[in-house]
C-alpha cells in the first residue's frame, strides 16, 4: 500500500490536527468544543478504518453459507459506545458554556482571563 | 452471591445513581448515598481478602468468557486500589453539603449524590475491568460526572475550571482511545492479560511503538503529572471542598492505577524501561514535579490553592516511585496512593470545616483559626506533618521506600531531593500554621467548632495518617505484595 492506499490514515490525522489546532488557536469556547469535537471524530474514523478486511463484505453471514469474508464488525460497535461518550462530552461542554455566558457575559477566554484577574 | 462480587462493585454504585435522583428528597438520598458508598466499601475489603488469600479472581461479565467477553479481573494491585477509593468515598460521602460551597439549592442536592456515585462507579470501574476499551468508558463515565462535580462549586471560576478540565480531561481520553485502537489493530484484542500475551511477538512493528506514546500521554495528563498538570490547581481551587478531598484522593490514584497497568500489565517492564527508557524522561519530571510543586505551593494565597500545588508534588513521589522500577521505589510509590489519598482527602476536608465557619478560602481570612476551631486545626497540623513526612505519620512511610529505592539504584542525588521536597514541605505548612496559631495571638477569639458530623469524617482520614504511620503491615504489607507481583510480570 503506497500512500495514496492509506488515505483515510492521512484523512485521520489532518482531521485530528484540526481539530487539535482548533482548541490551542480559538479563543471562543463554542469553537473549542467544536474542535474537539473534530478531534474524537477523528480517532472514531481511524477505529473504523483499521476494522477494514480487504474485499471484505458486511458482516451478515446468510445460513448455511461459510467461506464468507467479512470486516471485522467488533470497532463499529466499539465506536457507537465512544459517539455516546463524544455525545455527552459535547452536551457537558455546551451546557457549561451557557453558565459561563450567564455569569461573566462573555465566551471568549481572553476576556475570561481578564476578568478573573481583575476579580483578585 | 459471594462468586457475583467483582460485578456488584461497579453495578451497585451505578444503579443507585437514577434511583438517587428518583427518591429526590435530600436527607433520604443522603441516607441511601451512604449505605450505598459504605456496602461498596464491603465489597472492596471482601474482594481484598478473598484476593489475598486465594490469589486472583477473573469474573466473566454476563457469562461471556475472555477474550471474547469483557473480563473483571482483580489481582492484589487493583483490589489494593479498589479498597482506596472505596474507603475515601465511604468516609467523604457523610461529610454534609455546604449551601456555601455549593452552587445549586437544597432540593437539588439529590443530583449532586447521583453524581458522587456515577464518579464512584467510574473510579472503581476503570480499577476493576481488565478490558481496555472498558477501561475508556469507565474514565469517561468517571471524568464526565467530575467535570459537573467541580462546576458546581460556588464562585464563577468553578464553571471556567470545569470547562478547561473538561478539555484537557477529554485530550487526554481520547488518547487513551488512540492508543488502544493501535495496539487493538496489531493483536486483535482488548483483554489485558491477552494482549501481554500477544504483543511480544510484534514489538518490534513501528505501530506498537506509538501505542505506548498515547496511553502514556493520556494517563499522566489524567494522574496530572508534571508538565501535564495545568487543569489541576483551578479545578481543586474552586470545587467545592468536599469534590476537591474525593477527587484528589482517588481520581489521579486511579490514573497512577492506569499507567501502572498499562507499564506492567500489558507492555512489559523491559519494553518500558529497557527498550524506550522511560526511566530517562519520567525520573527528572517526577523531580521537578516535587520541587516545582512544593515552591509553587509556598507562593500561594489561596489555601485550596496551595493543597492543589503540594497535590503536584505528591504525584512526583508517586511517578518518582515508577521510574525507580524496582521493588522498593515501587512499593513506596503504590503505599504513597493510599497515604496520599488519607493526607489530601483529610486536608480538603479541614478546609471544608474552616469554610462553615469563615467567608474565604484567603489564608489571610483563616488568622486566629487555631483558637477559634481547635479541633479542626489540629487536623491541619498532623496532616501537614504526614505531608511533610515526619516520622509517626504515613507520608514518613511512602518516602522511607522511595529513598531506600533510591539508594538501591545508587542514585544519591536523587534520595537528597527527596528530602529537600520535604523541607520546603515545612515552608508552606508552617505558612499556614503561623497564620493559624500565631497571627494575632493576643486577640481574644471565641471557639466556634465545626459540627461534629464534618469533624467525624475529618477526623477518620487524619487519624488513619497516624494509624498507618504505626500500623504498616496492612499498607505497606499490601503495596509489597502488589509491587512483587508487577515486576514478577513478564519475566
Amino acid at each position: 500500500m503506497g500512500i495514496l492506499g492509506l488515505w483515510n490514515y492521512w484523512m485521520v490525522i489532518v482531521l485530528m490536527m484540526i481539530g487539535l489546532y482548533i482548541l490551542i488557536a480559538r479563543e471562543n469556547l463554542v469553537k473549542k468544543m467544536m474542535g474537539l469535537n473534530i478531534f474524537q471524530v477523528s480517532v472514531i474514523m481511524f477505529w473504523v478504518s483499521i476494522a477494514k478486511v480487504e474485499g471484505g463484505t458486511a458482516p451478515i453471514i446468510p445460513e448455511g453459507v461459510t467461506d464468507v469474508v467479512y470486516s471485522n464488525p467488533l470497532p463499529h460497535v466499539l465506536m457507537l459506545t465512544a459517539i455516546v461518550v463524544g455525545v455527552a462530552t459535547t452536551g457537558l461542554g455546551l451546557a457549561l458554556i451557557v453558565r459561563i455566558y450567564e455569569e461573566y457575559g462573555s465566551v471568549e477566554e481572553d476576556t475570561l482571563r481578564e476578568m478573573d484577574r481583575v476579580a483578585e | 452471591m459471594i462468586e457475583h462480587l467483582p460485578a456488584l462493585q461497579t453495578v451497585v454504585p451505578m444503579m443507585a445513581a437514577p434511583i438517587c435522583v428518583l427518591l429526590r428528597q435530600a436527607t433520604l438520598v443522603r441516607i441511601f448515598a451512604i449505605a450505598v458508598a459504605w456496602s461498596c466499601l464491603a465489597i472492596a475489603l471482601a474482594l481484598l481478602e478473598e484476593v489475598l488469600s486465594h490469589g486472583t479472581i477473573s469474573y466473566a461479565l454476563g457469562g461471556w468468557v475472555a477474550p471474547l467477553g469483557i473480563e473483571y479481573r482483580v489481582d492484589v494491585l487493583n483490589a489494593y486500589v479498589l479498597v482506596i477509593v472505596a474507603t475515601i468515598g465511604a468516609v467523604v460521602i457523610p461529610f454534609p453539603l455546604d449551601g456555601r460551597e455549593l452552587r445549586i439549592p437544597r432540593e437539588r442536592y439529590f443530583l449532586f449524590y447521583a453524581l458522587f456515585l456515577l464518579c464512584l462507579t467510574g473510579l472503581l470501574g476503570i480499577t476493576i475491568t481488565g478490558d481496555l476499551f472498558n477501561i475508556f468508558v469507565f474514565l469517561e463515565i468517571s471524568s464526565l460526572s467530575a467535570y459537573a462535580l467541580i462546576g458546581l462549586g460556588k464562585e464563577r471560576g468553578a464553571l471556567t475550571a470545569a470547562f478547561s478540565y473538561l478539555v484537557m480531561g477529554t485530550i487526554g481520553g481520547t488518547f487513551i482511545l488512540i492508543g488502544t485502537g493501535l495496539i487493538y489493530q496489531m493483536t486483535g484484542t482488548l483483554n489485558i492479560v491477552d494482549l501481554a500475551r500477544r504483543l511480544p511477538p510484534v514489538l518490534e512493528s513501528r505501530t506498537v511503538w506509538i501505542a505506548p506514546a498515547f496511553l502514556v500521554v493520556g494517563t499522566s495528563i489524567k494522574l496530572a503529572a508534571f508538565p501535564l498538570h495545568q487543569w489541576l490547581p483551578n479545578a481543586y481551587t474552586f470545587a467545592p471542598s468536599m469534590v476537591a478531598s474525593f477527587l484528589s484522593a482517588t481520581a489521579t490514584k486511579v490514573a497512577y492505577y492506569v499507567l501502572v497497568r498499562v507499564i506492567f500489565g500489558i507492555f512489559g517492564a523491559a519494553f518500558f524501561f529497557e527498550t524506550l527508557g522511560l526511566s530517562n524522561l519520567l525520573l527528572p519530571l517526577s523531580l521537578i514535579a516535587m520541587l516545582v510543586g512544593s515552591i509553587a505551593a509556598i507562593q500561594q494565597t489561596n489555601i485550596k490553592r496551595l493543597l492543589a500545588y503540594s497535590s503536584i508534588a505528591q504525584i512526583g513521589y508517586m511517578t518518582l516511585g515508577l521510574s525507580l522500577a524496582n521493588l522498593n521505589g515501587l512499593t513506596g510509590g503504590l503505599v504513597h496512593l493510599f497515604n496520599h489519598a488519607l493526607m489530601k482527602g483529610g486536608l480538603f476536608l479541614v478546609v471544608a470545616c474552616a469554610l462553615s465557619r469563615v467567608a474565604s478560602p484567603d489564608l489571610e481570612a483563616l488568622r486566629g483559626l487555631g483558637r477559634k476551631m481547635p479541633l479542626t486545626m489540629a487536623a491541619f497540623v498532623v496532616g501537614g506533618l504526614s505531608l511533610i513526612g515526619v516520622p509517626g505519620t504515613v507520608g514518613f512511610v511512602s518516602k522511607w521506600f522511595l529513598v531506600l529505592g533510591a539508594l538501591d539504584k545508587g542514585l544519591y542525588a536523587v534520595a537528597f531531593l527527596i528530602l529537600g521536597s520535604s523541607l520546603l514541605a515545612v515552608v508552606y505548612v508552617w505558612r499556614v500554621v503561623e497564620i493559624m496559631y500565631f497571627r494575632d495571638s493576643d486577640a481574644i477569639v471565641e471557639r466556634d467548632e465545626a459540627p461534629l458530623s464534618m469533624l467525624v469524617p475529618t477526623w477518620i482520614l487524619i487519624g488513619g495518617t497516624v494509624y498507618f504511620g504505626f500500623n504498616t503491615a496492612l499498607t505497606a504489607g499490601v503495596a509489597h505484595t502488589a509491587a512483587q507481583f508487577l515486576l514478577s510480570l513478564g519475566s
